[in-house]
């Protein structure tokens, strides 16, 4: 599995993102997408373009975390959000490893119950983007997220919407991608 | 180049701070101080006890209380700061009301990264009982947030009270009462100045609270004093159309 993070401001400037990979069941952490010579652009498109969903949502569910909203099936690629209560937008973008036998279920179109069905074989997080425990493993990795982020917001030398550019941080959100994702 | 001299001085220098640098600036002469420079070319300054702000923990603990006193000092100082360049009062307190913007909006993360981290009912003890807090989506859960948790997060108690305008052509203006706001405890306001009230300082939290949620609102600071509360506040909160449009909507959706 592959992820793609990005944190919005409430004013749609992005003002942090990391790409990863897994490290879960023998993964190395290192992003391999489906698409790699158009994953770096895409991403961010499919990710602005779930932007909607989340406003939609954000008026319906009160919670911070709002699980995965958004599918676009021609990546295969499942977007996750969390919302603070001052508006920062947290999105995950995940993209279950491309499997060998299948091909079939990635050029289908609309596959989320194709490909969990094609993974049931391995039940961990990293196959199967849309399991309950993916979506727990998710919730645990945004509040970590959230922890570093509030106290980025905290001191006194940021201001909302400005890029964080801290080392610490980018090493903090590393550390819990390797935790839970 | 003027270096011999200025090695020498410095080596002179360093010998009366302490006796060990003799041998290592007879090594490398032009470097006074070797361990700051793998530092700053990661471009971070670390502390001493390489503790950083994201090491350190949020939750405020029991006994970490701040004083009043350099409160009241530090309070009084930012007044003054904002007094310094204003017109007027009006100015003066939309200076207040800017500096307490950023703070509502801070806050407002702390409040519910700590009401959600501490599992005890501290913070979420008013109407709203279950443990992961909500994102207040209507009106009056935010001003319930407001009078209860923020109040409690700032001054350790709720605010006194909470009203709504009872005039028809005003639904959007919404009221919350301190009696003995914080802030004005220490300050007498001159004669001449007596509709300025500091209190809008607080009146910029509260508005950038309202923002951070989502409900564009104009907050401002009024003094109604009585008989037993000379210094009784009430900040007018008017919401902006946008968000009484909304309302509607959620209301009509059932969306509590």
């Amino acid at each position: 599995m592959s992820y793609y993070f990005t944190i919005l401001s409430p004013t749609d400037t992005p003002i942090f993102n990391i790409a990863f990979g897994t490290s879960k069941g023998g993964g190395d952490g290192i992003a391999r997408f489906r698409f790699p010579d158009t994953a770096q652009y895409m991403n961010q498109f499919i990710i602005h373009s779930s932007l909607d969903i989340l406003e939609e949502a954000q008026w319906t569910n009160g919670g911070m975390y709002l699980k995965h909203i958004d599918t676009y099936p021609p990546a295969s690629a499942y977007i996750s959000a969390f919302l603070t209560p001052s508006g920062t937008r947290f999105l995950l973008l995940h993209q279950p490893p491309q499997l060998p036998t299948s091909g079939s279920s990635s050029t289908l179109g609309a596959s989320s119950l194709l490909a969990s069905g094609t993974t049931r074989s391995s039940s961990s997080v990293a196959a199967n983007p849309t399991s309950a425990q993916t979506e727990e493993a998710v919730r645990q990795f945004m509040n970590e997220v959230y922890e570093s982020f509030v106290k980025t917001a905290m001191s006194p030398f940021y201001r909302q919407g400005m890029e964080i550019r801290s080392p610490v941080f980018r090493g903090k959100i590393t550390a819990a991608g390797k935790k839970w994702l | 180049m003027a270096a011999p001299p200025r090695h020498v001085s410095m080596l002179s220098i360093s010998n009366s701070n302490a006796g060990t640098p003799q041998s290592a600036s007879s090594d490398k002469p032009q470097t006074p101080q070797p361990p700051s420079t793998p530092q700053q070319a990661s471009g971070l300054r670390v502390p001493s006890n390489r503790k950083t702000i994201y090491d350190r923990h949020l939750n405020r603990s029991r006994n970490a209380e701040l004083s009043r006193a350099s409160f009241a000092y530090l309070f009084a100082e930012m007044v003054t700061y904002a007094q310094r360049r204003v017109t007027g009062i009006q100015d003066l307190e939309k200076r207040l009301n800017e500096q307490g913007y950023p703070l509502g909006l801070r806050l407002l993360d702390l409040l519910f990264y700590r009401s959600t981290s501490t599992s005890s009912s501290a913070l979420s003890s008013s109407s709203t009982s279950s443990s992961p807090p909500n994102r207040p989506l209507r009106i009056l859960p935010l001003l319930h947030l407001i009078h209860g948790p923020l109040w409690r997060l700032l001054f350790q108690r709720s605010a006194d009270a909470l009203e709504h305008s009872v005039s028809p052509d005003t639904p959007n203006e919404y009221m919350i009462t301190d009696n003995d706001p914080l802030v004005n405890t220490y300050i007498s306001v001159p004669r001449e100045m007596n509709m300025l009230n500091c209190a809008a300082y607080i009146a910029g939290v509260i508005e950038g609270v309202c923002d951070g949620c989502g409900f564009e609102a104009k907050v401002s600071a009024h003094n109604q004093p009585t008989e037993m509360w000379p210094s009784r506040t009430v900040f007018l909160l008017r919401f902006g159309d946008s968000v009484m449009e909304r309302e509607k909507v959620l209301e009509r959706s059932g969306i509590k």
